[in-house]
């Protein structure tokens, strides 16, 4: 038995670029964009009949003819067919758990090697029927004779005939992520001015990184498009001040959150190549950063006690103190932006003493986070947020960042439904 | 790629009788190369008496070729090499070109032609230089004169040249064998004994690294699986924007896929990090990338002229001297080094209407690569260019009907060439077999009647 856990070395990455919804990939699957984004992975790193340890990734919107995902868009790619794979499902944070659970079994000595991403597709969600129809076409399916079969079939009315289309509403308070997230904002004295900016500098940001060829290593070209639709380098402070709010709308004057300050949905898919340094090396493959930690956290939002994206406050202040860190050790941040409002209240509860002493059991503060240091190139409110797909982006980014910068720390927050998050620390070399 | 309908129509029994009643072209199916294949199959005959002739002879039987001094009046055969070696005046050629005459109607469809003389250039005397150059001008009518998809073809020996030179080899066995198809009216130099014969000829680029830049469609495919059907390990690089694309031919040769900007001051750089990290060598480059933006000169504006400019010949300017500058790129194994193959183009010998920034870019190419040959063979290098003639790719397929029907038929072999074919020729000269051949522009055009 091996008495240490070795390092789990971030390689590389891919994704596809990401897609408004109903827009360029209208007409593409989860599985069509997972395994183009696999595809151009395994172009990239000459990975074409090789057996992984594993592939592991998922989609939040679902068919449940999915259930096997990850293994089907496997198949579809030239890596050995005897990869295995498997479907990981936690709201926004799937990519993440995805990536991070298979660093720890590439750290435990269990696989040498993985593949780690996700994908969403706004354009091509599940369409589900409503209760009573589908209850009522079980019942059909189980009958024996036709007479019973027309008996069942009769109780149809136009009424159960509607569609249901799936939504990003929490199941037990009824209301939106945006509804949510706007009652948090309100809370923390969030600025639109302040959200506007954080806006503003992800599209200039990611706009300058697509001009300097950053993304020529991690995005793959799909059905036309190039580059992520969402973006608009020429986003300014004063166009953004002209939009109305579009959540807390009952909060009057008050109300902060626009569709520029908020993610649009999205479509797009992201894949991460991870490995020990033994098989990094033996298959003369970079090897950007190490994956060393990462932490998921939950709050108790049904009641309002907290706010339903806070988690990876929580989870940020433990990974923290286990890893003896604090952000002054870090050199670059990347803080999923769900919302403007999502990242600049994290950042305010961490600088905030009452709440590090009350919520977190801290006896000072975690600080705050220097803003050059922060989605230096872009984050979801340009990018996009095809929601599996976005720990990808942000752990594929963040490792070229850190490259050629050895021991130099990078942290990772990403924010999920269900009041849950996760974050993680990789690390340069 | 457009469909040639009309070679296909000329193929069929009816539609050969049609045609030839009218007196129309009659484009032949070519005998293209198939790795399990023999180099050719049937009689091949050496014409010619001298040393050379008995070292080919030599050669030819090592690789199991039927090869004859004589053959019966009807027998059919497959290829003809005339040696002119020793013909020091044009009134000594005719004894070899009257015998190679009296065998052209026993040619099998596909056939070949091969003349071999001494360089021209490396004679100062008036009556042995008229008798080589004799020889060019026996070639080229040849390659007019030959139908069924027979091709002639020039080998040219420096002037002390051993016949038995590697390189020597490797272009016999090109012009015999249907990797060669689309190749007539052309010459191909040797002028040292550099090169290393393959151990396997199925696999003549066996554990050589090669980067095609211009990968992702067209020919630029073409080449990265010709080269990977040969034993390279490919890196395929094109632009950001073609990357979808690249990714799949990357995936089908088993090769890297490299996305870059080949007009980026760190292009090269770039690919050669690439290839340290993923190969730890770097053996050929093919600079295939180019761009057309036609428009007469009358009306030529700065952004056309200079994209062209810019990316078909600056762009490989730039990198060949980071590469030359390279430690990855210089390592010289025996009597092989770098190779590097430029795409030139017909239009760039000839000139075109409206091209006027595309030839000149291609026109430079060729001054490039004559002008870098002797910094490559310093090295036991080389660097060669190769100018297509009229190819079947998705481009040509946007010429008008009518135009492209003519353009077709311009040239001996009255038909268009496939990628495949621009591709084999750049797999020949990239091999370690050609290391003895730098500095040429070799054109794959089935001899085109424009600027022939």
């Amino acid at each position: 038995m091996a008495e240490t856990v070795r390092d789990a070395v971030i390689i590389g990455g891919n994704r596809i670029p990401f897609a408004r919804a109903h827009g360029a990939y209208a007409k593409a699957s989860n599985q069509d964009m997972l395994t183009s984004a696999l595809n151009g992975l395994v172009a990239r790193f000459g990975l074409q009949g090789q057996q992984l340890g594993a592939v592991a990734g998922g989609a939040v919107m679902k068919h449940s003819k999915n259930f096997n995902l990850v293994r089907e868009s496997v198949l579809g790619t030239p890596l050995d067919p005897k990869t295995p794979a498997y479907d990981v499902q936690m709201a926004c944070a799937t990519g993440t758990e995805a990536i991070g659970s298979l660093a720890n079994k590439i750290k435990l000595g269990q696989i040498d090697s993985a593949i780690g991403g996700g994908v969403d597709s706004i354009s091509d969600a599940p369409i589900v029927v409503t209760d009573e129809l589908r209850s009522i076409l079980m019942e059909a399916n189980r009958a024996k004779t036709m007479g019973q079969r027309l008996k069942a079939l009769a109780k149809i009315r136009p009424g159960h005939l509607a569609p249901q289309a799936p939504d990003t509403g929490e199941p037990r308070t009824g209301l939106s992520m945006g509804e949510h997230m706007a009652v948090t904002a309100h809370q923390w004295e969030i600025s639109r001015q302040e959200q506007d900016e954080l806006a503003v500098a992800s599209h200039q940001n990611l706009a300058a990184a697509y001009d300097e060829g950053f993304f020529d290593d991690l995005v793959t070209p799909f059905k036309g498009l190039s580059r992520d639709n969402n973006m608009r380098a020429d986003s300014s402070i004063e166009k953004l001040a002209k939009l109305s709010p579009v959540f807390g709308r009952d909060l009057g004057d008050a109300a902060t959150m626009t569709a520029a300050n908020s993610t649009p949905l999205t479509d797009g898919a992201s894949a991460v190549l991870l490995g020990s340094e033994e098989w990094a090396d033996s298959h003369d493959l970079p090897k950007l950063a190490n994956f060393v930690d990462y932490e998921q956290g939950a709050v108790d939002f049904v009641d309002g006690a907290e706010g339903l994206l806070m988690a990876p406050a929580y989870a940020a202040a433990r990974m923290l103190k286990r890893n003896g860190l604090t952000f002054q050790d870090f050199e670059y941040f990347e803080i999923h932006e769900a919302f403007a409002s999502t990242v600049l209240a994290q950042m305010k509860a961490w600088e905030s003493e009452e709440f590090c002493k009350n919520k977190l059991g801290l006896d000072a503060p975690l600080g705050s986070i220097d803003r050059s240091r922060l989605n230096v190139t872009g984050s979801s409110l340009a990018a996009g947020h095809p929601f599996a797909a976005t720990g990808g982006r942000i752990i594929a980014a963040l490792a070229k960042l850190l490259h050629g910068k050895p021991g130099k720390l990078g942290f990772i927050s990403v924010c999920a439904a269900g009041g849950q998050g996760i974050t993680a620390i990789i690390e340069g070399r | 790629m457009a469909k040639d309908s009309y070679t296909d129509f000329v193929n069929t029994g009816f539609g050969k009788k049609i045609t030839k009643a009218l007196g129309l072209p009659q484009p032949a199916r070519l005998r293209r190369y198939r790795p399990q294949a023999p180099v050719i199959e049937g009689p091949v005959v050496l014409l010619g008496s001298s040393g050379v002739t008995d070292a080919l002879a030599d050669r030819l039987l090592g690789w199991e070729l039927d090869v004859r001094r004589h053959v019966g009046p009807r027998e059919k055969i497959a290829a003809v090499i005339a040696v002119f070696d020793s013909a020091h005046s044009p009134a000594e050629l005719s004894q070899t070109v009257l015998a190679l005459g009296g065998l052209l109607k026993q040619l099998r469809p596909s056939g070949r032609v091969i003349t071999l003389f001494r360089s021209p250039d490396q004679t100062e005397d008036p009556a042995a230089r008229a008798a080589r150059k004799g020889v060019e001008g026996i070639t080229r009518s040849l390659a007019h004169e030959l139908r069924a998809g027979g091709t002639a073809n020039g080998l040219v020996l420096q002037e002390d040249l051993d016949p038995s030179a590697p390189s020597v080899a490797a272009a016999l066995r090109f012009l015999l064998s249907g990797r060669s198809a689309f190749v007539s009216g052309q010459f191909i130099t040797v002028d040292s004994v550099n090169g290393i014969l393959p151990e396997d000829w199925a696999l003549p680029l066996a554990g050589q690294v090669a980067v095609v830049t211009g990968a992702a469609r067209g020919i630029g495919a073409a080449i990265a699986g010709t080269l990977h059907r040969d034993g390279a390990q490919v890196i395929a690089v094109d632009i950001p924007d073609a990357g979808e694309q690249l990714a799949a031919v990357a995936n089908d040769v088993s090769g890297t896929a490299l996305q870059l900007d080949i007009t980026a001051d760190d292009a090269a750089e770039r690919i050669l990090t690439h290839a340290q990290q993923h190969y730890g060598r770097l053996d050929i480059v093919v600079h295939n990338a180019g761009i057309t933006r036609d428009k007469l000169l009358a009306n030529m504006d700065p952004s056309r002229w200079d994209s062209v400019i810019a990316v078909n010949v600056e762009s490989q300017l730039r990198m060949n001297r980071t590469f030359l500058n390279s430690e990855l790129f210089n390592r010289a194994e025996d009597t092989v080094g770098p190779r590097i193959v430029s795409l030139a183009s017909t239009s760039g010998i000839a000139g075109n209407r409206g091209q006027t920034n595309y030839a000149a870019s291609k026109s430079g190419v060729i001054g490039m690569v004559s002008a870098s040959s002797a910094q490559l063979q310093a090295r036991h290098g080389t660097i060669n260019a190769v100018a297509p003639g009229f190819i079947e790719t998705e481009m040509t397929a946007k010429i008008p009907f009518a135009t492209r029907e003519v353009a077709r038929r311009l040239n001996s072999l009255n038909q268009g060439g496939l990628p495949e074919d621009v591709a084999e020729t750049i797999a020949y000269l990239a091999s370690p077999a050609a290391a003895g051949t730098s500095g040429l522009t070799l054109r794959v055009c089935g001899q085109n009647l424009i600027g022939a």
